[in-house]
């Protein structure tokens, strides 16, 4: 404790005597960030907030996505191998990986297979001592459906695990980039655990990462330095901070006065003042998202394909981007963003054309239309920043074609809940990807498997046998081909109207280099350097 | 406080005489008649607020967004007070946003009068264990402040305005009761209410006719100044987004709205903010003189 | 004296339980769940969502629930945050010092500044000043903070340049917590570039939450000035000749004051509800703000446990002002 404080006073001292020798020395990044972690375990954790502040700064993976990369590259394990049947995976790990050395923790051994066991054990096994602990609701783990898909973790040596799956699956390797796959320390779990205090683990971690956490105070900053031993280099800043700032405005307010140096989800209306500003630097790049409005295909009259496509026509999409995500979004054709590997560039969007929706209708037999319900969600989402708006525009060119919609909302909870349960005749809701897979879109949103509580409900079987297959492929273009075929089939039956991708803005100050905007939304800080 | 009201108002319902008295009293005081004019300009506006207005509230006008106010440049004659962020006319929005916070308080002030009154009378005149129910439940009620307990009761009820004002009603309610009973319990044991009581007069009669009268002159300076806190309290609501929702022309909901644009557009963010302020301040105004006019013990100035 | 004191006491008692079937219906009457919400798009067994919510003993009977509650509640236990997992006590006690400090910031700047306005006002009463004083404190007192701290913020931060926009400290300095109430933490840490910081960062808060209590205590100090000032024993203290100065500072305003310390913790509750959105505002990492982000969150234990505090603290508070207020004045001790 004592070191700490004569650390961070002479930091303090430092910065504030001298001027520009000294500052050169010791370099601090300011990163003003919109909420505060919910934990530092990102096992635990949902939220993109939570994964910057633990996973990404604090810890390490088996593999890993970096940068502005979808693709997994390797971590923790140095190399891998697959069975013949794709049913065990064996990696390699990394050798001379320091844990952190903490206030309370200090390593008596680097990083080895015990570690890994542990990791996935506590969310694995439900006996295992850290299972409950702090709540013990693993949701990441629980929805790629951890528990079914692993059958058993073994150590084969210090530096050797084997990994044993019930079923062959594609896209395991993508799925074990996921946060919630970082891996903890077994000796620092242990210590605590005969302290008594086992929920430590989650609040003062240990990690593997670039970052060493020194504070966290909560709705006010949190506080890391470099770690020096760190295996892939320590990184070009010393001390970096999170200013924890939920209000976009102010956070540009501090980026301009110079109070951080990153930032993330700015106001829409600010951006183009922000890029005519020559101290800060705007990065934009297409985000990894999907929103859409679906169609409950359980339900008359969208068991029909004619009235889905009728309104896929009937929709003036190009208007409601511009619209709703004033220069942040792009028209979206298929149910996945265009950055993923298997999109398919020649599928043909619907064009807007009142007429011919009102052809078709009247084909399906509705030549005066209907009514129905149109439900928007109630909170801004990363794929969508304004429902109301979207369902208002929606509603005003559906009546063009004779459809009278009725607009619902519900609280945000409720709101999900009931769309689970299809009370809704068509929704608004969207997608970000956890992992650079299309299965990750596909099977979540439009399988079979899902369609109990997906908000088309929709069950094709042509489609379904080819997204079925594509996950038990393991060569990529295979599996490439098969997922074009797929969105071929997803745009002639129209499950949805497929809406924009939105495009994730950041801004960094102008002195600020090597700094990459993550397809996932995440802020890593390794690598980055102030000039 | 309402024991202290003086023995002779008690014994007389308003009569002409007492009221130019009151009003003599009352227009000596020269904030309160600014105050007072204020008021009456903004019930104006209000009831003219469809005539008044140069457009429809929600009207959004295509590519016309963020205008400034037509003194500065780079504005439109057509938008006196400039465009908002959706470029709806931010003249007309005030406007029918002085409706919106009359109304409001009208409301709030008309619910917790009607149900706080109720209350205090009942538990004045009842005593025992209705009375201590009754003023522990407003002990209750008054254990939050009142904007944290509105912001409960509206998570309960779901974000609007109508539960917002709901929600305002009930976090007043406890001053209205309190002046109620105090004044009851100070009026029950006097000479002409054993009179009526003897005379054979029910209970309601006494509450209402005999009782309530001479709780007159405190309630109505409560009155007054629960109408400007309840316009305060709906448009911090607006403004935490737990009150009126968008597009709703309410200054609180403007003002979270137009928080975004503080920078690049600080009139946006002015202008509704000044609404409030001038009418929460000619109701303080008018309140601070009646209080003096009605209340000769609490007589400040 | 004893009597007052205990008769004041037992009622906190049905108050305080009243306030506990409040915080805990509350609570189960609003609707959405944390899960759910935590939850989002994503697709999860449904199966293990109800194993979730059973954790949280959100399937037990309502009387059962209530029943586990207030047997916590007694032996201190709030539970934890279904967000963080932390105990609620432990997050409030790691927020409520900021709020404190903000809020004792404001009441001393009321008070500094308000006592003195107040009796200028009323020593040179009816003169241009004293309307100029009392117009001004009027309209201070009708201000929505909301907008009034926007516009500190326009004015001072993004204009002038001369205040942070938001937070409690600069990045470059680094306070170990020590009491939680940063100042405090400044000076223990003998780090003195950061109190001036810390200090530094607090202004505009402070002038933000400050300034209706300045006003309502400037009107208050004037007008109880005004009353003592014509009481018998200051035209008595005149009449021999007594230097008016000292008359004024000495004799007027210790009498005065006793309604003005009355205003003052009355204040208490409002400027709590003035943090909540003064700390929105500003990014202070208060109460105010954990209790808004736990509604929007659905974090029950979290929205159970900040309102039981909040409304305890007030008690408490209120309690206190009527035990004074019953000692300096011995009519409200045996009036009732």
């Amino acid at each position: 404790m004592k070191r700490y404080l004569w650390q961070a006073l002479a930091v303090a001292g430092l910065t504030l005597s001298a001027i520009a020798p000294v500052q050169a020395q010791n370099k601090t990044l300011v990163y003003c960030s919109e909420g505060s972690p919910e934990t530092f375990n990102p096992q635990l954790a949902t939220s993109g907030t939570t994964f910057d502040a633990s996973s990404i700064a604090i810890y390490n993976r088996l593999v890993e996505v970096r940068g502005s990369k979808t693709e997994a590259e390797p971590g923790l394990a140095q190399s891998w191998t697959v069975s013949d049947d794709g049913l065990t995976y064996t990696f390699y790990l990394r050798r001379g990986v320091q844990w952190h050395t903490t206030r309370n923790f200090t390593p008596t051994r680097p990083f080895n297979a015990d570690d890994v066991l542990f990791s996935f054990k506590r969310m694995m096994d439900e006996k295992h001592p850290y299972h409950k602990v702090s709540g013990g609701n693993y949701i990441y783990f629980n929805e790629v459906d951890g528990p079914n898909l692993i059958k058993s973790v073994e150590k084969v040596d210090d530096y050797t695990v084997k990994i044993t799956l019930t079923k062959p699956d594609a896209t395991f390797i993508s799925i074990l980039t996921l946060h919630s796959f970082s891996i903890l320390s077994a000796e620092y779990a242990d210590k605590l655990l005969k302290a008594g205090t086992p929920e430590r683990l989650d609040t003062d971690p240990v990690g593997t990462g670039p970052f060493v956490l020194v504070n966290y105070q909560k709705d006010s900053a949190i506080r890391y330095t470099k770690n020096d031993k760190y295996w892939r280099g320590a990184a070009k800043i010393d001390t970096l901070v999170f200013a924890i700032t939920k209000d976009a405005s102010i956070r540009y307010q501090k980026m301009r006065a110079g109070e951080c140096h990153v930032m993330a989800y700015p106001n829409p209306a600010e951006i183009e003042s922000m890029k005519a500003d020559k101290n800060l630097r705007v990065l934009q790049q297409e985000g990894f998202n999907i929103g859409y409005l679906a169609f409950n295909t359980e339900k008359k009259p969208f068991n029909d394909k004619r009235v889905r496509q009728a309104i896929n026509m009937a929709l003036n999409k190009a208007n409601i981007v511009k619209a709703v995500y004033l220069g942040s979004g792009t028209p979206a054709t298929n149910p996945i963003p265009p950055t993923l590997w298997s999109y398919n560039k020649s599928v043909k969007d619907y064009q807007y054309n009142v007429n011919k929706a009102k052809e078709l209708l009247a084909a399906a037999g509705y030549p005066n239309g209907f009514e129905a319900t149109l439900w928007w969600m109630p909170v801004q989402r990363p794929y969508n920043p304004n429902a109301k708006a979207m369902a208002e525009l929606m509603q005003a060119d559906l009546a063009k074609v004779g459809i009278k919609v009725r607009l619902v909302s519900y609280e945000w909870g409720e709101y999900l809940d009931r769309l689970r349960k299809g009370e809704h005749d068509m929704g608004l809701l969207g997608w970000t990807g956890d992992y650079g897979d299309p299965d990750n879109f596909f099977g979540n949103l439009l399988s079979c498997a899902a369609a109990g509580s997906s908000t088309a409900r929709w069950c094709h079987k042509p489609f379904d046998d080819l997204i079925v297959k594509a996950r038990q492929v393991s060569n990529q273009a295979e599996r490439t081909k098969l997922y074009e075929q797929a969105q071929v089939i997803f745009k002639e039956e129209a499950p949805w109207f497929t809406i924009a991708h939105s495009i994730a803005t950041e801004i960094t100050r102008s002195n600020v280099t090597g700094y990459q905007i993550s397809p996932f939304g995440s802020h890593d800080f390794y690598g980055v350097e102030l000039k | 406080m309402a024991a202290e009201i003086d023995q002779k108002t008690s014994h007389q319902v308003i009569v002409p005489s007492v009221f130019a008295e009151f009003w003599r009293n009352f227009s000596r005081n020269k904030g309160a008649l600014v105050g007072f004019f204020l008021i009456v300009a903004l019930i104006i506006v209000a009831i003219l607020a469809d005539l008044l207005a140069p457009y429809d509230p929600a009207y959004q006008f295509e590519g016309r967004f963020l205008l400034p106010p037509a003194w500065v440049e780079g504005s439109m004659v057509d938008h006196f007070l400039g465009t908002d962020n959706v470029g709806r006319d931010i003249l007309s929005r005030l406007i029918h946003g002085a409706r919106l916070s009359l109304i409001i308080g009208l409301i709030v002030v008309t619910l917790s009068l009607i149900f706080g009154v109720s209350l205090g009378l009942i538990a004045g005149y009842f005593g025992g264990w209705v009375d201590f129910m009754i003023m522990r439940l407003m002990d209750i009620i008054q254990a939050l402040p009142s904007l944290l307990m509105a912001l409960v009761i509206i998570a309960i009820l779901e974000k609007s305005l109508t539960n917002a004002m709901i929600a305002i009603s009930i976090t007043v309610l406890p001053h209205y009761a309190r002046l109620t009973r105090a004044a009851v319990i100070s009026e029950i044991n006097k000479e002409y209410v054993i009179a009526s009581r003897v005379a054979g007069a029910g209970s309601l009669r006494l509450m209402l006719i005999t009782l309530l009268p001479n709780c007159l002159p405190p309630l109505i300076v409560q009155a007054t100044l629960s109408f400007s806190s309840a316009i305060l309290d709906a448009a911090a609501l607006g403004f935490l987004g737990y009150g009126a929702q968008p597009p709703t022309a309410e200054w609180g909901t403007m003002l979270s709205e137009a928080r975004s644009f503080i920078t690049q557009h600080p009139w946006i963010v002015t202008l509704p903010g000044l609404c409030i302020l001038i009418t929460v301040l000619a109701f303080n105004l008018m309140g601070d003189g009646l209080r003096d006019a009605l209340d000769p013990k609490l007589k400040r100035t | 004296m004893l009597r007052f004191f205990l008769n004041r006491f037992l009622l906190l008692i049905p108050t305080f339980i009243g306030v506990t079937l409040l915080t805990f219906s509350m609570v189960r009457l609003i609707k959405g769940d944390p899960i759910t919400a935590m939850l989002g798009e994503r697709a999860v067994d449904p199966r293990w969502v109800e194993e979730a919510k059973a954790r949280l003993g959100l399937d037990q009977p309502l009387i059962v629930q209530y029943g586990i509650y207030i047997n916590q509640v007694v032996q201190g236990d709030l539970g934890n945050s279904i967000v963080t997992s932390k105990p609620v006590l432990s997050e409030f006690w790691d927020l409520f010092p900021a709020t404190i400090e903000l809020a004792l910031s404001a009441m001393l700047f009321g008070i500094v500044f308000g006592i003195p306005l107040g009796i200028i006002a009323a020593l040179r009463r009816g003169k241009v000043s004293d309307y100029l004083t009392m117009g001004t404190a009027l309209t201070g007192q009708s201000l929505p903070i909301f907008w009034w701290g926007l516009l500190l913020i326009l004015l001072f931060s993004i204009t002038l340049g001369w205040t942070p926009v938001s937070g409690r400290l600069s990045f470059e300095f680094y306070v170990e917590p020590i009491t939680g109430f940063l100042l405090l933490d400044c000076i223990l840490s003998n780090d003195w570039p950061a109190f001036y910081s810390a200090i530094h960062h607090l202004i505009l808060p402070t002038l933000a939450l400050g300034t209706i209590p300045l006003a309502i205590i400037a009107r208050m100090t004037r007008s109880s000035m005004i009353e003592v000032m014509g009481e018998d024993y200051i035209r008595t203290a005149k009449a021999k000749g007594l230097n008016p100065k000292r008359i004024v500072l000495i004799h007027g305003l210790r009498n005065a004051l006793i309604p003005v310390i009355t205003v003052i913790g009355l204040q208490t509750g409002s400027l709590l509800a003035g943090a909540v959105l003064t700390e929105t505002i500003f990014s202070w990492p208060g109460i105010g703000k954990w209790l808004i982000d736990s509604l929007d969150r659905r974090d029950y234990p979290v929205l159970q446990g900040a309102v039981l505090l909040v409304a305890s603290f007030i008690m408490i508070v209120n309690f206190i002002i009527d035990i004074l207020y019953g000692l300096i004045n011995p009519r409200i001790r045996h009036g009732r």
